[in-house]
Parts: structure tokens; sequence; C-alpha cells
């Protein structure tokens, strides 16, 4: 109410204001809102062979969602994106969940290194983490056969990351098992933030430990829940590092571990003896920007607006 | 309030700090390029002396720059080729600058349009310098001399479709076909095939004794599948360069028994093979061999120099089996690198003279024993001292030569054969398709969009 009256008061042009969003404001511009206005502007062109490019309008779009050989890749890459988000957000999202549980335990002993260990594979490098999990996993050297020999399931052991089957889950498990840090944090963070006072009522009251968790903690953290989702979301579908490092821009066997990154990045910067096609790249990118904005736009209408916010 | 004014004036400050910094960008990414030449005279001073003593300073010295994605050939390159050019032509400095072969075709384009590349350019086969050359970045060669000392395959590749401009000179070429360990060999009392029967009967032999992985290759990078398997093998096939023509000029097809022929040998090596080898990677092929622990190697002449560091045993070297009933045999024996001169060169003169010993026998020899499993791809009778590499190269007096059938004109359009003949080869040898169907969907892919066909 102060605060209100005040500006009430008297206005002046609030120059501050302005000096303090100019640099961002600037910066973003110029390299991330320039950029991508400039690609979005690319994919309606299409080089006329002479060395210029002609605008097109929407034939590019045209092409890749209805002709028979770009069609095939991009669904298939979409598909293949989607199985990749929904392991992250059913595998590595509940795992964190349950993770960030147990260390906001009270009674916990050396939470601090468990937080540490578990959270360390998320600041490794990809490639360091590609490279390790293709030798631990190799048939010729890898541990993973041993190790499975040692509890008598050898027989078990395939060459997962080079089967058609199961390279895509292998590559996403491997991704879970690198990012699950983030997910565990976030949840941690918001589980301890939790006054004392409401658990200790609803224990009085007579509530188990489980009806504490999914009665009081869970919904006060949905909305991290939902800030987790929609990360995962956009960082699954601008993926791309892993399945580079792991399978090559091929994205094999058999183009079954393609994703939109991947197919992205043959298709701009060209391949082995195909040559890049920016305007087509362009387009790429910009199916990618609009699945993302999909995303986001569903989650800030469908969910943040809907979400009741408990005040604690 | 005063506060509020400080403030303000130190984000102005920190404003103006960051567009400076804005501007200065793109100076700082020009930097690096110009410290390239910088650092290698420092290096190749060495060479600069002895020159300056036989000629003393009479006529100004001119400094060329090749680029190149061979960085891995810097040391032979300062150490050997140069000081030998040096010895012609001591007023001509030059500086090899390579990049990562990754980032080559990207950096080269961005250095000519912003027109700080090079001399001297490292040229890739086909479609890559082709595009260099239609974009008015390469001269044209024709009247270079020294250019007939090179024949119409070795030039095939860097020249324009109807065969009028020539726009690199020929370098090396690399060959294909199967290394194998001597003391396996030996021991199980081996000797080198010569046809498909007799090559499959070895495979059986070891893979009997147990000890060893008879075949060494993976298809998780799926490139060795087409290029150590299909174009490796296959030119026996279809009949070398008369099979690579009839598919440009539609005549055949990858349908025709001649291919299909050639994916069916590949899914027969599939039991072979390494246990796990869908997820075997080139890496791990190239260390399993050197390692003693496979008998067969299907190989790139470019393995010999890594296999002569690494392994402790004896190597040799057989070329692709032929089929029953052939009477002749056809290798792959793929052009690979050129070098052209870049058409706004500041020294076009001291540029082609360069160009010109490069047509010598001199540099031929010079280079293939430098590089064993790179040949020179001149006339001139070249001999090396590496026995391996000059098994490979050998089987150019006994065989006929050709390319691999997907890199000239065929690879143009979408989808792009070379990644399709990579991922449908990689299928065949893991059983997902047959041999049949791996030949319909890729005359499917090239029915889509090339005419002839």
């Amino acid at each position: 109410m102060q605060q209100l009256s005040a500006k009430k008061r008297k206005k002046p042009f609030p120059t501050h204001i302005v000096v303090f969003l100019a640099p961002a404001t600037l910066l973003y511009t110029l390299f991330m809102i320039y950029p991508l206005l400039d690609s979005l502007r690319l994919s309606l062109f299409a080089p006329n062979g002479e060395g210029t490019e002609v605008f097109v309008g929407l034939q590019n779009y045209i092409t890749l969602l209805t002709d028979q050989m770009w069609s095939a890749r991009f669904w298939g890459a979409l598909r293949n994106n989607f199985i990749f988000f929904l392991i992250h957000m059913f595998v590595q999202n509940p795992v964190g969940l349950l993770l960030a549980a147990l260390l906001s335990r009270r009674a916990l002993f050396a939470r601090g290194t468990y937080r540490t260990v578990l959270f360390m594979p998320t600041m490794l490098s990809v490639v360091i983490v590609g490279f390790i999990w293709q030798l631990i996993l190799s048939p010729l050297w890898g541990v993973a056969e041993s190790i499975m020999g040692a509890v008598g399931i050898a027989d078990l052991f395939q060459p997962w990351l080079g089967l058609e089957s199961s390279a895509l889950v292998t590559l996403a498990l491997i991704s879970v098992w690198q990012f699950i840090g983030i997910p565990m944090m976030l949840f941690y963070a918001a589980l301890i933030s939790i006054p004392e006072e409401l658990i200790e009522a609803a224990r009085v009251d007579g509530a188990s430990n489980w009806t504490v968790f999914w009665r009081i903690k869970f919904p006060l953290i949905l909305p991290t829940v939902g800030i987790v989702a929609i990360l995962t979301y956009v960082g699954n579908f601008n993926a791309f590092d892993l399945i580079y490092t792991a399978q090559g821009a091929l994205a094999g066997p058999n183009f079954s571990t393609d994703i939109m990154g991947t197919f992205f990045y043959r298709t701009f910067f060209g391949f082995q003896l195909q040559l890049g096609n920016p305007t087509m790249g362009a387009t790429v990118a910009a199916m990618m920007f609009l699945i993302i904005l999909l995303g986001v736009v569903a989650y800030l209408f469908g969910w943040q607006r809907r979400m009741t916010v408990y005040e604690v | 309030m005063s506060k509020k004014i400080l403030i303000s004036f130190l984000m102005i400050l920190v404003l103006a700090l960051a567009a400076c910094g804005g501007n200065t960008a793109p100076e700082a990414t020009k930097a690096p390029a110009q410290t390239e030449p910088t650092q290698a005279p420092a290096q190749a001073e060495p060479t600069k002396a002895p020159a300056q003593a036989e000629q003393p300073a009479s006529t100004e010295k001119v400094t060329l720059t090749i680029e190149s994605w061979r960085n891995d050939d810097l040391k032979i390159w300062q150490d050997t080729i140069i000081p030998a050019f040096n010895k012609h032509y001591p007023n001509i400095e030059v500086i090899f600058a390579p990049s990562a072969p990754t980032e080559y075709n990207a950096a080269l384009n961005a250095k000519l349009e912003g027109g700080t590349a090079g001399d001297l350019i490292t040229c890739r086969p086909f479609d890559a310098s082709l595009a260099l050359y239609d974009q008015g970045y390469l001269a044209s060669l024709n009247d270079l001399p020294g250019m007939d000392n090179f024949g119409d395959v070795a030039k095939s590749a860097w020249i324009t479709d109807d065969g009028s401009n020539v726009f690199c000179v020929p370098m090396a070429s690399v060959i294909h076909g199967f290394i194998y360990n001597k003391d396996i060999f030996n021991e199980l009392g081996l000797s080198e095939p010569q046809t498909v029967d007799e090559f499959f009967q070895v495979l059986d032999t070891i893979k009997a004794d147990g000890s060893y992985v008879p075949l060494d290759m993976g298809t998780a990078d799926q490139w060795e599948a087409a290029t150590m398997g299909f174009q490796n093998i296959g030119p026996n096939y279809w009949k070398g360069e008369k099979g690579r023509l009839g598919l440009i000029a539609g005549t055949e097809k990858f349908t025709d028994p001649q291919y299909v022929a050639v994916w069916e040998q590949l899914a027969k090596w599939n039991p072979y093979l390494a246990e796990g080898f869908e997820a075997q990677s080139y890496p791990d092929s190239q260390n399993l061999f050197s390692l003693g622990r496979a008998a067969i190697y299907p190989a790139g002449s470019w393995d010999i120099s890594l296999f002569n560091e690494q392994a402790d045993f004896e190597m040799g070297a057989f070329k692709p089996p032929v089929p029953a009933g052939a009477d002749s045999c056809y290798i792959s024996d793929h052009t690979d690198i050129a070098m052209g001169m870049n058409a706004n060169t500041e020294h076009p003169e001291e540029a082609r003279k360069f160009l010109e010993w490069l047509t010598t026998p001199e540099f031929a020899e010079l280079y293939s024993n430098a590089l064993p499993g790179f040949f020179s791809l001149s006339n001139a009778q070249v001999n090396i001292e590496d026995p391996v590499a000059q098994t490979f190269v050998n089987w150019r007096n006994e065989c006929d030569s050709t390319i691999r059938n997907s890199y000239q004109i065929l690879s143009r359009g979408e989808p792009n054969l070379e990644n399709e003949l990579w991922r449908v080869s990689a299928q065949v040898i893991n059983g997902d398709i047959t041999p049949e169907e791996a030949a319909q969907q890729i005359q499917d892919g090239l029915d889509s969009w090339y005419t002839p066909q």
C-alpha cells in the first residue's frame, strides 16, 4: 500500500529501469532474438542454383512434411525425440524426486556426500559421459558384461548401443544417469523449504510418513514439478550432443537414435558427401522452435496459470 | 539520490563496455587466422637458412600458404616435403597451415569468402571442390605443365562434369583390401585367399580354431560397412569403372544382380565378426587387430601407418577375393587428396610453380614413402619401401582401378547415396534387412532425384 501511494504522489520517468534493462535487452536482442528471426526468415528461402537464395514462401515446410524422403526422417526424428523425452520424464524425474525425498530426511547420515556424488555426473562433459558409457557397454572391452557375469546374468548382455531396438533407450538412460542431479536438487530445495510446523501438525493428527509426503509435501512442491517438467521438455528437444558423441551425426543404427538435433545438424551442416542445406536446415530449426514453443505455451496456460500456489 | 545517480552512471559504463565488446568480437575471431601464419615461420626457420645460403637474397622472397585438413602430416610437410621443394625454388617459402579434418570444409569456405584463405588449397574429392571451382575460388589448371602425368581416373575427382576443366593436381589415392596377421596365418597353416570360396574357407578355419576373431569389423559407425565392405569387395562384381559409369549413365541399377551379390557376400560376413560387433566402433576394430586378437582386417590403405606403429607382428595384405568364374580383378583405388590454387592468390606464378612440382616423379616418390598408404596418382613408377604398402600398390598392375561408385555425381541429391549406403550395408551385415531390400532402398532413393536412372 505504501509503495502504491508513493507512486501516485510523484511519477518521474523511471530512467533507472531503462538503464537496468538495457544491457540484457540489447545483448538478448543481438544474440538471441535477431538470430532467431533471421533463421526463421532463412527458412522461407531456397537456393536457386546460382549461389543466391530466392523467396519460396512455405515451400520448405511443405517439402519437410509431405516429401516422402524428408517427412520419413522428420517424423522419425520427432517420434524418437518424444521417446527420449518420455523416458526422461518418467524415469529421471520420479527417481530424482525419490532421491530428493530420501536426501531431505532429517535422520540421514552423510547427506552432503550423497548430494555431491549424485550431482557429480551432471558436472561432467557430455563427451566424456558418452565415451565412458561406450567403453562400459563395449562388447569387446566393456566391464558391463563381467559385472553382469558376477551376478550370473551375463547371458542377458547385448551390444545395446548397436541394436536398433535398444540403442535409443540406452542413450536416454545414459542421459538420465547424467542429468538426474538437476531435478533432484530442485526437488530437494523445494522440500527443505517446507515449514516444519505443517509437518508436525500433520503428525499430531496421526499421519504416516507416506500420508505426509503425498498430502503435505507433494502438493507444496507441485510448482517445482511443473518447472522440472518444462525444463526436461526444452532440454530434450534441444538435445544433440550425447547422440552425436556416441552414435555420430548419422544417428545409427538405421536412424534409430536420430532426434531433432542430429537431424538438424545433418541437414544444415551436411555430412560426409552430403553438402549442407542451410535453408532446409533453418526449416528444421524452425520446426524445433515451434515444438518447444507449443510445449512452453501448454505449460504456461495449461499448468502454471491453473496452479494453486499454497502460501507457506 | 546521489547513490541512484552513481548506479545509473555505473550501468551506463557497463553498457558502453558491453557495446564495445560487441564491436570487437568479429576482430577477435579474426585474430587466430592471423596468428596461424606467424606461428609457422618460426617452425619453418631451419628450411629457410640453407636456402639463403645457396642463393643470397638475389630476388625477393615470396611466401605461399597451404590450406589442408591433414594436420597429422604437419611434420612430414615441414621436415621432408617443403625442404625438398626449396632445393629447387629457394626463394619460395611455403607454410603448411592445416586445420582439423572435421572443420576443414567449413573453415575453408569461410576463409575463401572473407578473402583470407591461403594461396594453395588442398582439395577434397568431387563435389566439395567442384563447388569451390564453380564459385570461382579455385583456378583452372588445364595448361599446367605436368598435368599429363596423370591418367583420367586420377583426374576424375577434380574435373568439371563435362571434363573440360581440371582444377586440382591429384596427389594421392587410398586402396582397399584386406590386411592380415601373418603370425596367425602361419600358426593355422593358412595362405592368402584368391577367390571368394577360398576366403570363406580361411574364415571357417579361423573360426573353428576359436582363438581369434576371424574378420575384424564393426557396424556401430556404419561407414566401415560401406567403405571397407561394400566398396572394398564390390568392384569385382560390378566390373570396376564399367559398373560405376553405368550407374551414372543410368544403364545399370543397384537392383541388378551384380550389386545385390555384393550385399549377399556382406551378409555372409556376419558369423565371422566379433561377438557384439553391432556396437564395435572403428577404433575398436583397429585396436582388436593391432593387439593381435583378430586375423583379417578389411582395410583402407591409410590404416597401414597406424598398424606399423602399434602392431608387433608381421602383417600381410591380400586384394579383394574374386568371385568364382571371374577372369579379371578390380580394386578400389580411390582418389582422395589433391591440391589446387586459390583463384585470388597474390602470387599465382609461384603457386603454379609449386603445383608443377607436385606433378613430378620426385614428389610422387617422396609423398608415397613419407605417408605409407597414401599412393601417388602419378603415372610415374614409384618405389615404396614399406612392404605392406608396396603390396597394395602392386595390385594396380594386376587389376583394373576404379573409385567408390557413390562419390561422383550420385551423392548430390536427397537422400544422400553415400549416407544411405552406410546405413543399408550396416543393416545387411547386422541381418536386419535382406540384400534385396537393401538394393531396393538404395535404388528407390536414387530414383527419387536422379533422372538418368
